[in-house]
């Protein structure tokens, strides 16, 4: 048994099912993320998680025990909440302390605690500033101090970067990264940004509406997306409709139209195939070449941006620019697109 | 030119505000039994007269009472009715608020009359109690109206953020919810205690033998010769009402300075 296990979870806002029997198994030290659109259910399972929600149908699971039943304030799980919820009359070191109070610590050991957290997480000395007093990165490492006092068994994150400006919060992401390494504590992170999930998670699971449609690392996730919304969540994509030709061992041969017949490896397919099955095909924009492939087209726009480039190119016949992404030089005049059958991604086809 | 006229406005209205006020303190030093310039010299005996007059005293003590008993009772009422209005989604809440706020808009002779005549038919005798029964129905909406503006800022996830930290419901209310709202309560407290402590016509149909002060004060109008006392008493209600107004902006100034972000206004 992991550590945090979710099964058959359900939970109903009135006739909305707003979580359906989720499954989910969170193993002891990860960094974990929930990741999806706004409405997907992935705020209302943290909230489950952490007490603040009674799941209607299921078993939520911390270290073995169940909660169904266990209010918020008898759980092991400590949270950052969105709006950070700083209690306004205290100042932070009493906000940090706030948790510690039942514990039972003599007074000088709760200061030498909390002024430890504090420097945890570079708020040394800030202790009597009020909440009013603190800029939107400082106040989320009040939230962050204040839950991670408490030694939670699991941390739970609610969209803990969303209020911070961009160089701010790709500084915290790495500094989470580093802090959840160096403590060992399992964290939950609820994200819709899949670039924060993916730079800090070591998992990821993908929801939308109420289900969970793929857990994978970070990597396979971007690889090996399991449907079409995971694969259209994460990251940039290009979709061409095929059908199987013909299965033959380790190679499969489909028929993509425009893209004329393209071959693709039998282990592309994570679901089961027969010929003339129709299947969506997908390439990520920076596994296609613009010269040297088998399909001809022209650049409609591009943009330059350092690094790379990102380019629109034209096939004729379909109505959608296919997505480029390339480091070699700016092509001239028509290209001839190409890829390797090998960073072929191959998804069900579903009406 | 415009900017004097304005001027000259607002102090003739501050004038006419405040001057009659100010003829009580004045008068209730001046020796003489009548109300009329010139002064005729300075007395206190009129104050001495009025701490002997034990009936004074009781009606003192009597509105005290009420007051106190009154502000706590419609604080605590619309504390709760706040918190249900603005915490949770429930059936007709805007109906029940309608009728909770009615008695604001119901002329209080008539207030006093329809009570007086309920209590006579059920055969309840009056009392003190009996007047802090009618003051509630006038002061609750008071308590409501002040309480929902505190509590429709209040950030909910300052209690779940509590709860999580590992306090229950009854401590989160002690350490977050309460000291948040307290400048609430506190205004609350403040305008139920003062609505109840000056209101005459319930007062006046509900309280049997026992005379609140605005009632003891109509009754001695009646004896020309008691109202240099009836004017000490006023000097003094004055000043204590100051003392008290300044009392509670300080308390609420120094109490909590409230992250007007969460909690707002």
């Amino acid at each position: 048994m992991s550590f945090l296990s979710v099964t058959r979870v359900i939970k109903r806002f009135g006739d909305v099912e707003a979580v359906k029997a989720v499954d989910l198994e969170v193993p002891r030290g990860a960094f974990f993320a929930l990741l999806g659109p706004s409405g997907c259910g992935k705020t209302t399972l943290l909230r489950m998680i952490a007490g603040f929600e009674q799941p209607d149908d299921g078993v939520i699971a911390i270290d073995g025990v169940a909660m169904n039943g266990v209010p918020a304030h008898q759980r092991p799980t400590n949270m950052v909440f969105q709006s950070y919820a700083i209690f306004p009359h205290l100042n932070v070191f009493d906000n940090v302390a706030y948790g510690l109070r039942r514990d039972g610590l003599g007074k000088d050991a709760l200061r030498a605690r909390v002024e430890a957290m504090l420097a945890t997480v570079r708020l040394e000395g800030m202790g009597a500033r009020r909440a009013d007093q603190l800029s939107g990165g400082q106040r989320q490492r009040v939230a962050l101090a204040r839950a991670l006092v408490k030694q939670p068994k699991i941390l739970l994150l609610d969209e803990p970067l969303g209020a911070l400006d961009k160089r701010l919060r790709e500084q915290m992401q790495v500094e989470l990264r580093a802090l959840q390494k160096s403590l060992g504590i399992t964290f939950l992170l609820v994200t819709h940004d899949q670039e924060e999930a993916l730079s800090m998670a070591d998992h990821i699971a993908v929801m939308n509406g109420g289900r969970i449609l793929q857990i994978a690392s970070p990597r396979d996730l971007y690889e090996r997306p399991n449907c079409r919304e995971v694969a259209d969540f994460i990251g940039e994509i290009n979709f061409f409709h095929a059908s199987v030709k013909e299965i033959a061992g380790d190679n499969v041969t489909c028929n993509a139209g425009l893209l004329g017949i393209v071959p693709v490896p039998r282990r592309a397919f994570g679901f089961a195939i027969a010929a003339g099955d129709h299947v969506l095909l997908a390439l990520r924009p920076e596994r296609i070449t613009l010269s040297g492939g088998t399909v001809a087209g022209e650049i409609a726009a591009a943009s330059f941006l350092g690094e790379r480039s990102h380019y629109h190119a034209r096939i004729a016949g379909r109505s959608e620019p296919v997505f480029v992404a390339s480091s070699g030089p700016a092509p001239q005049g028509p290209v001839m697109l190409g890829w390797n059958p090998a960073d072929v991604i191959a998804l069900p086809f579903v009406e | 030119m415009r900017n004097r006229g304005l001027l000259v406005y607002a102090a003739a209205y501050l004038a006419f505000l405040y001057l009659p006020v100010l003829f009580l303190p004045l008068f209730s030093f001046n020796a003489s039994q009548y109300i009329a310039f010139p002064l005729t010299g300075f007395t206190t005996q009129w104050y001495t007269a009025l701490f002997a007059d034990t009936a004074m005293l009781q009606a003192l003590s009597n509105s005290l009472k009420v007051g106190v008993v009154t502000a706590i009772l419609s604080t605590l009422l619309g504390l709760l009715a706040a918190k249900a209005v603005t915490q949770y989604r429930l059936k007709g809440t805007g109906t029940a608020l309608g009728f909770i706020g009615l008695p604001l808009f119901i002329p209080d002779v008539v207030l006093g009359i329809a009570l007086l005549l309920l209590l006579a038919a059920i055969g309840f005798p009056l009392s003190l109690a009996t007047v802090v029964l009618g003051h509630l129905c006038l002061c609750t909406p008071f308590a409501l109206a002040v309480l929902i503006a505190r509590f429709e800022g209040f950030d909910r996830s300052l209690e779940e953020a509590s709860a999580d930290l590992g306090e229950n419901g009854w401590m989160t209310f002690w350490r977050v919810t309460f000291p948040l709202m307290l400048p609430g309560i506190t205004a609350s407290l403040l305008l139920t205690f003062i609505t109840s402590f000056d209101e005459f016509l319930i007062a006046y149909f509900l309280s049997g033998t026992d005379a609140t002060l605005p009632v003891f004060f109509w009754s001695q109008l009646r004896f020309p010769a008691r109202l240099p006392v009836v004017l000490a008493l006023g000097a003094l209600i004055l000043l204590a009402s100051v003392v008290l107004v300044v009392l509670a902006e300080v308390v609420r100034n120094r109490g909590v300075a409230p992250d007007k972000k969460t909690i707002g206004a």
